[in-house]
């Protein structure tokens, strides 16, 4: 039972890490290899808040959530001057940058980590169902966010960013801003996981937020398919249980990672649920009958 | 007439490269076209007026505002909508999501942007009209990037309009349309002068420009060579050497 919920646990956390980096890259078209970094500043931020600080559990997570949000304003900056290649590698540079302070800063615990980080307990339950609902909560306010942004007019600059940076300045849109404004949601969103990894570990090392983790997250979401909300939904629970459930396979993980982006990307480069997949298309013709064309207005 | 825009003593160096020299446009309540040849500076006098590139010096004052220190988005908001010579549709939107895109141009600065949905019926209504207008309804559900050429540059007019601009800036609107698709354009764009637009056109299809066009200005090498109506242009000596490559 523990381990299910565990594992339901960290699922959870990871489907808001895919969540968030798709707001970044499926939405704002800005690839990142940093997520983790984001990651760990959210975590440390709340674990820092309970260990020196000695608050409870909500102000550390909300705490985390806006440091992150403001951190992530600021790493942004780097999208404005580069673009594609060159932005993945200054994010991955963020990364180790990040990493490299959470271990040589003595306040930050060092290479030693942080431990003792309290587990909160609600309603006096002593086991971690209540936790394991709160992190569930959680990826549906992710899921919520996500759909939410899709549809509003942010949604909608977010992808002409993404398609034509010169073509959305040309119908008013200031580019630099809604990079920004996708770096803070994503940067935000990654935080409160980190937040929830933190008590819920109890422990921290500045390993755990390793540029490995950047690539699991980039894997999950293109596994499942950029820009959509099911595929970072799925790839990251098929990427985070599976290897978990099949105990051969967990040693392995990374080199399977690393082969499933290769073969998506050369087979199916728009994830395995992405619009137009393989998949999506065999589902759409087993459920949807052919599309009707509104001709009502084509007259 | 009023003066709707003023490039004023415009010059553009790219390192050792002179592409504009000088050069002083005015346009009026009217359909201008911009001939000349290629490298002539066309474009890159376009790309200052929307502020993609910055003159190295000189101003452009519209309507009494100087704009030429703003960026691209703050010049669209102020009224000035382009396409461009190479299309840049947002390809994996629907033609009716790029007219969408287009609409949103005064809430993308307002916190509206974050609380309001972009589809809705109130924002559909405008933009289906644009799309009639464009003759381009049938294509509404169409992703931008599947339409031919000719619907493209179509539809690039389509979503500057979204805008409400009140001077247009169409980059070779012509170039790869058949003689039947340039005629039409021809009808489409005169109808938005009928609507009080400014209309400013670069074109290589001379008989498209001379057929358009009120006014007309020739670059060549960075300078104005020749301007005045289209039968004063045609005969002017400078312009058809510049043309044959004298």
């Amino acid at each position: 039972m523990d381990y299910f919920v565990s594992l339901a646990v960290f699922a959870g956390i990871w489907v808001v890490l895919a969540l968030s980096l798709n707001i970044l890259m499926g939405f704002a078209g800005q690839v990142s290899l940093g997520q983790a970094a984001f990651f760990a500043i959210g975590a440390y931020t709340s674990a820092l808040c309970a260990l020196k600080f000695d608050q409870p559990f909500f102000v550390g997570f909300f705490a985390a959530i806006l440091v992150t949000g403001f951190v992530g304003a600021f790493l942004g900056l780097p999208s404005l001057r580069v673009r594609h290649d060159f932005l993945v590698l200054a994010t991955m540079g963020v990364n180790f940058v990040v990493v490299a302070i959470f271990k040589y800063v003595d306040f930050f615990g060092g290479a030693l980590g942080l431990i003792d980080i309290p587990t909160p307990r609600f309603f006096g339950v002593n086991n971690d169902i209540p936790y394991l609902i709160l992190v569930w909560l959680y990826v549906g306010a992710a899921i919520l966010i996500s759909w939410y942004i899709s549809k509003t007019w942010t949604g909608l600059a977010l992808n002409a960013v993404r398609i034509n940076e010169e073509a959305a300045a040309a119908v008013g849109i200031s580019v630099p801003r809604f990079k920004i404004y996708a770096f803070i949601v994503s940067a935000a969103l990654a935080g409160g996981a980190g937040s929830l990894y933190a008590h819920y570990l109890k422990s921290l090392f500045p390993d755990n937020f390793n540029f490995i983790e950047s690539i699991v997250i980039l894997s999950m979401v293109v596994v499942g398919g950029v820009g959509t909300l099911r595929g970072p939904i799925i790839g990251a629970i098929i990427l985070r249980a599976l290897p978990e459930l099949l105990r051969e396979v967990h040693d392995y993980r990374f080199t399977l990672y690393g082969g499933l982006i290769v073969l998506m990307m050369l087979f199916q480069p728009m994830g395995l649920l992405g619009d137009d997949s393989t998949l999506m298309r065999g589902l759409r013709r087993l459920f949807v009958r052919k599309e009707k064309v509104d001709y009502e207005h084509a007259a | 007439m009023s003066t709707r825009l003023e490039a004023r003593n415009i010059t553009k160096r790219f390192g050792g490269l002179e592409a504009l020299r000088g050069v002083s446009v005015t346009a009026q309540d009217e359909i201008l076209g911009l001939i000349g040849p290629n490298g002539a500076g066309k474009t890159t006098l376009f790309n200052i007026i929307c502020g993609f590139l910055r003159p190295t010096s000189g101003a452009v004052i519209f309507e009494d505002r100087a704009i030429h220190t703003k960026r691209t988005h703050e010049i669209t908001q102020s009224g000035i909508a382009r396409t461009f010579q190479i299309v840049k549709p947002f390809s994996d939107l629907t033609v009716l999501d790029n007219v969408l895109a287009g609409l949103g141009c005064h809430i993308y600065a307002t916190p509206r942007v974050f609380a309001e949905q972009y589809s809705t019926r109130t924002t559909i209504e405008p933009a289906r009209e644009i799309l009639a207008f464009t003759d381009l309804t049938k294509w509404a559900d169409t992703l931008a990037g599947n339409l031919p050429i000719g619907l493209q540059r179509k539809l690039e007019i389509a979503r500057a309009l979204a805008t409400q601009p009140r001077l247009l800036l169409l980059d070779e609107p012509a170039a790869g349309l058949t003689s039947g698709e340039a005629d039409e354009l021809a009808v489409l764009v005169r109808k938005l002068r009928a609507q009080g637009k400014t209309i400013i056109v670069i074109e290589h299809n001379m008989a498209f420009a001379m057929n358009l066009c009120q006014r007309i200005v020739v670059l060549a090498q960075g300078e104005i060579i020749a301007q005045g109506t289209p039968a004063q242009v045609q005969t002017d000596e400078r312009v058809i050497n510049a043309y044959l490559g004298h």
